[in-house]
């Protein structure tokens, strides 16, 4: 196993940041850390970079306890920190010359692996400025190449998209996709089409402890599974009220849409289209829209941490 | 001020000796040092880079000697030009070359030494801190209290016989023993076991964060 994390307990002061949690991560996963700010997030993974202690609990990555082998631990691990800092006044290269040197990378094998990540991450023409002169999407790349340098076998990557715009967004997923071939990645984000397009697995943290770790997949569809209703999008051109749209027969709920339509929810996806297909024919409505509303991760995401209430 | 000002200058005071030279490095190192050291940690702690020393598999130890290392560098790169003043003096004397090199070599020992000791403080001082101004204050402080503080403490009348006794816990003591050019291991030893108190006290405070 990659990271087993065992009632994982971390206290600051009186606050309780982590509260007893347990996930797995086998090798080869990519893991979307997903959850609310404040729920937890960054500090697991510092806890699991060796930045922070635990207040009780275990960490094991690659089998190496984080409080027994601190130093060996953070050889298998890349880490992208919160907010990327990085030395402003150093060149590209530079930089990472130095931080190869860090893990312990000498003279060719320093060289080759910095030309690797270089070209890896598109810094070429990049690599003789200072990282102060950079963009923030290159300064991402930067942070990523830093993450990689080492070659290790375990990634962890804290919000790598934070910040940047929709082009850069894309780009870093891409890499990100493309490197995490055979490695084990864990990444935190709360954009969910990152979770949606990046990974095969959500573990989502609110507040402190774990509410969902499960496949994408089986996410939406254990959602609908507890709701058993389905969400179908209707507008009309003409005007039809909410009382006319309930009187269809098998809809339970109607309520109205912001841009004009009608939400129904009804039990049977299949029928309920056909029934009211029928029913605008006999009306003499003129039909628009007619959707099933798949569930979206966002809406899963609300569920699911919505109650944890406002944070400080 | 060595060699311009009048009171001080060595040309007006006739004899060939360097004595200005080390009577007064202390006191630019008192401010020099300190600011050379300021930002080692207080900046990486600032910015937050410092998260990306401390997730690298090197020991908090050898993070702390890479900088202080780095400083120390800087020290004893600033002390070569002074070297030019040896020259200087050497070919002024009449006749050539009378100066006491024993001496001078000592004293220049003796301040590699305090200066060693200056950037372990300054070193201390920036990592109990993330303000660099905070930093400097506090390494000039610091270095200060053990150079002329602990003297200026011994020398009270109220101390009395103790007074010798403090003394020796202070640098003047030792720098001035060292600069008479005989290198008395005590004085040695006691730079070094201050330097490594420091360090090690540095090392300390980085790692209370796995309290």
């Amino acid at each position: 196993m990659s990271i087993a994390v065992k009632n994982l307990t971390k206290t600051f002061g009186r606050q309780k940041v982590l509260d007893n949690i347990s996930f797995n991560i086998e090798e080869g996963e990519i893991v979307g850390f997903l959850g609310p700010n404040g729920a937890g997030k960054s500090t697991t993974m510092k806890i699991a970079t060796c930045y922070l202690p635990p207040t009780s609990g275990s960490l094991q990555v690659c089998g190496l306890e984080v409080t027994e082998y601190p130093l060996e631990v953070r050889h298998q691990i890349g880490y992208l920190p919160e907010h990327n800092p990085l030395y402003l006044d150093m060149y590209v290269h530079e930089y990472l010359e130095f931080i190869g040197q860090l893990h312990q990378l000498k003279r060719i094998t320093l060289r080759e692996n910095v030309r690797r990540v270089v070209d890896m991450f598109g810094l070429k023409k990049e690599q003789n400025k200072l990282i102060g002169a950079l963009s923030k999407g290159y300064r991402q790349r930067v942070g990523l190449a830093q993450a990689l340098i080492h070659d290790p076998k375990v990634l962890i990557l804290d919000e790598p998209t934070t910040g940047l715009d929709p082009n850069q967004i894309t780009e870093i997923r891409n890499l990100i996709k493309e490197v995490s071939q055979e490695k084990t990645v864990l990444f935190s984000t709360h954009i969910m089409q990152e979770v949606q397009a990046l990974c095969q697995r959500v573990v989502i943290i609110d507040n402190g402890t774990i509410v969902a770790d499960k496949a994408v997949d089986q996410l939406k569809d254990a959602s609908v599974a507890n709701s058993s209703l389905y969400t179908i999008r209707v507008s009309f051109e003409n005007s039809v009220t909410k009382e006319q749209l309930s009187n269809i027969e098998g809809v339970v709920e109607v309520t109205e849409d912001v841009e004009g339509g009608f939400l129904l929810l009804a039990p049977d996806a299949q029928n309920i289209r056909a029934t009211i297909f029928h029913h605008a024919v006999a009306q003499n409505w003129t039909l628009i829209e007619l959707r099933e509303q798949s569930y979206s991760l966002e809406q899963i995401f609300k569920d699911l941490t919505g109650k944890g209430g406002v944070r400080d | 001020m060595m060699w311009v000002f009048p009171q001080t200058n060595v040309l007006d005071y006739g004899f060939a000796e360097l004595g200005t030279l080390f009577g007064l490095a202390p006191y630019v190192f008192m401010f020099l040092i300190p600011a050379i050291c300021m930002k080692f940690f207080a900046e990486e702690q600032k910015s937050g880079t410092i998260e990306i020393l401390y997730t690298r598999p090197v020991t908090d130890l050898q993070v702390i000697l890479g900088k202080y290392f780095a400083g120390l560098f800087l020290v004893i790169f600033s002390l070569l030009p002074t070297l030019i003043y040896y020259y200087s003096i050497h070919e002024l004397g009449s006749p050539k070359g009378n100066l006491d090199s024993a001496g001078i070599m000592g004293s220049y020992i003796g301040l590699i030494l305090l200066g060693s000791f200056f950037t372990a403080l300054g070193v201390f001082a920036s990592c109990i801190t993330e303000n660099q101004i905070v930093a400097f204050i506090l390494g000039a402080f610091l270095c200060f209290i053990f150079y002329d503080g602990i003297d200026a403490l011994a020398s009270l009348e109220a101390i009395g016989s103790a007074g010798h006794f403090i003394e020796q816990l202070g640098v003047v003591y030792h720098y001035n023993a060292l600069s008479r050019g005989l290198m008395d291991s005590r004085d040695i030893l006691y730079f070094l076991s201050i330097t490594a108190t420091t360090i090690l006290l540095t090392n300390l405070v980085i790692g209370s964060r796995k309290w």
